[in-house]
């Protein structure tokens, strides 16, 4: 089990180089994004103006403050609280997201399906786990709002955070077909009956 | 002609100003502080956990809860959909009408004025008012209690992680108890990590089917500790507890002992041809926050 610290973006073989059971720290940028941003971007063919390529999104809606545009913030936001949303919901946009806009990594709560498993073999990514509903320690690995996108749809927009130690996360799901969520789903199922049967209902 | 009140007793009046500012300050206390019962739940699992993963992760969480008090801030991105049940007590006068206004301009304040995520929208054009309100939402549940010249004011704000592992069956008598148990099991099966487990597992049993779904939600988000009135219940729900706990699903659904802090069962009388079973999870950022009025003045708690 090893750590590693990725300085956003990073190449294919960075991404192969994570196995399940791994640990994280993400530096430099990182990409929020949910529901209503991708149903967007790939059922409505909408378009971001930011590079994706090879860079991590995290599925997030943040709690955000209206502040003056200035400086290095060019979203007019500033973070109140961030967190993680549940990434299941988003099962099927993994693999356009990979395709067309190049990510190399999904972080989330809750994991997410064989489709994605699939796709992180066939293109080069991998899940990163954060603990969901511990948000207002997340939100100290945010150091700013730097831009957003797509802002019409917030608080499901695009937004480009930058962070500072955004980390460890776990890789629970990585390129070579491993998926802690799966092992933890089959073990679930095999003890199922042995459960069932102590409470009388096998 | 009847009188409002017995002839010598002064009812309790609360103003709608009164409970719009309780409703702002519930909205933001429930989002920032969890109550001492679910954190002595944390400390509970904690001790008992034997999974490697399944610990850091509580402790992760531990940790959350201190650094939201100390910073002030939100425990959870997810402000939720907002609820609020309203008890009344006896000899309480209060003008129902107002208080449902008062509740939503208190919720639409909070959100502007803290700022809060508004995370509500118009169900089919998902238009975001940004004022976490809607048609029918706040949620605002009335009941009428035996307490004497009290009305309390409890909030809720329901994360949808947890509320979208939400499932009812109308099973029907010959299924018998062992379906309703089995329908458990396998609804916390497949939420999985979804729910932000450890969570509390919310069961209701009869009723009809929108009064079935209700009583799972009562049962999601009393607190831990609290027992089921009915005998039956409570013997299922101490039941149901080991049973998901013996899952191996564990915090996140990445593996481990703490599946659920409690599952916790809500009964109603049903009919004879049915037997509905409904399940409502909460999951591990179980916030509550309550305003007590009495002639004494207002007390805020969980």
């Amino acid at each position: 089990m090893a750590h590693h610290t990725l300085h956003m973006p990073i190449t294919e073989a960075q991404v192969r180089a994570l196995r399940a059971g791994d640990t994280v720290t993400l530096e430099e940028t990182l990409y929020g994004i949910r529901d209503a941003t991708q149903i967007h971007m790939f059922d409505h063919g909408r378009r971001t103006k930011f590079d994706l390529r090879g860079h991590a999104v995290i599925h997030t809606a943040p709690n955000l403050r209206k502040v003056e545009r200035s400086g290095t913030n060019h979203s007019g936001y500033e973070a109140v609280c961030v967190g993680t949303t549940t990434s299941d919901r988003m099962e099927r946009f993994t693999r356009p997201l990979m395709e067309r806009e190049g990510v190399r990594i999904i972080i989330g709560k809750g994991g997410l399906r064989e489709g994605s498993l699939d796709a992180f073999r066939d293109l080069g990514g991998a899940y990163l786990a954060v603990v969901g509903g511990a948000a207002a320690l997340e939100t100290t690995w945010i150091e700013a709002v730097e831009d957003v996108d797509l802002d019409d749809l917030n608080p499901e927009s695009l937004y480009k955070f930058r962070i500072k130690g955004f980390g460890p996360l776990l890789v629970a799901m990585d390129s070579h077909g491993g998926s802690l969520y799966a092992a933890v789903n089959a073990e679930a199922a095999r003890r199922r009956q042995a459960v069932l049967e102590r409470l009388g209902a096998g | 002609m009847t009188l409002m009140t017995k002839p010598g007793v002064e009812p309790l009046r609360v103003e709608p100003e009164a409970i719009e500012e309780a409703a702002k300050l519930l909205y933001i206390r429930a989002c920032k502080i969890l109550p001492d019962d679910i954190k002595a739940g944390f400390a509970r699992l904690d001790g008992s956990e034997t999974d490697a993963t399944a610990k850091t992760i509580l402790a992760t969480m531990i940790e959350n809860i201190g650094v939201a008090e100390r910073m002030d801030n939100l425990l959870c991105q997810d402000t939720g959909i907002p609820i609020f049940n309203v008890l009344v007590g006896r000899h309480v006068q209060v003008d129902g009408w107002a208080l449902k206004e008062a509740i939503a301009r208190g919720t639409a304040r909070a959100t502007r004025e803290h700022p809060l995520r508004s995370s509500v929208v118009h169900p089919i054009t998902r238009k975001n008012e940004h004022t976490s309100c809607g048609e029918r939402v706040p949620v605002i549940n009335i009941d009428f209690t035996d307490a004497e010249r009290e009305l309390r004011l409890e909030m809720i704000p329901k994360g949808s992680g947890s509320e979208n592992g939400s499932f009812l069956q109308m099973l029907i008598p010959a299924d018998g108890v062992a379906a309703v148990k089995r329908f458990v099991v396998d609804r916390v099966i497949q939420a999985g990590g979804k729910v932000c487990p450890p969570t509390i597992v919310g069961v209701g049993v009869g009723g009809t089917s929108d009064l079935c779904m209700h009583l799972a939600k009562v049962a999601a988000t009393r607190p831990l500790g609290s027992r089921c009135a009915d005998a039956e219940g409570a013997k299922l729900e101490a039941e149901l507890s080991e049973a998901v706990n013996a899952l191996g699903i564990g915090p996140q659904g990445l593996g481990g002992d703490s599946t659920a802090f409690a599952v916790h069962v809500e009964t109603a009388a049903t009919h004879i041809t049915m037997n509905p079973v409904a399940v409502n999870i909460q999951c591990h950022s179980a916030r509550r926050a309550s305003a007590t009025f009495t002639p004494a003045g207002i007390e805020i708690g969980f």
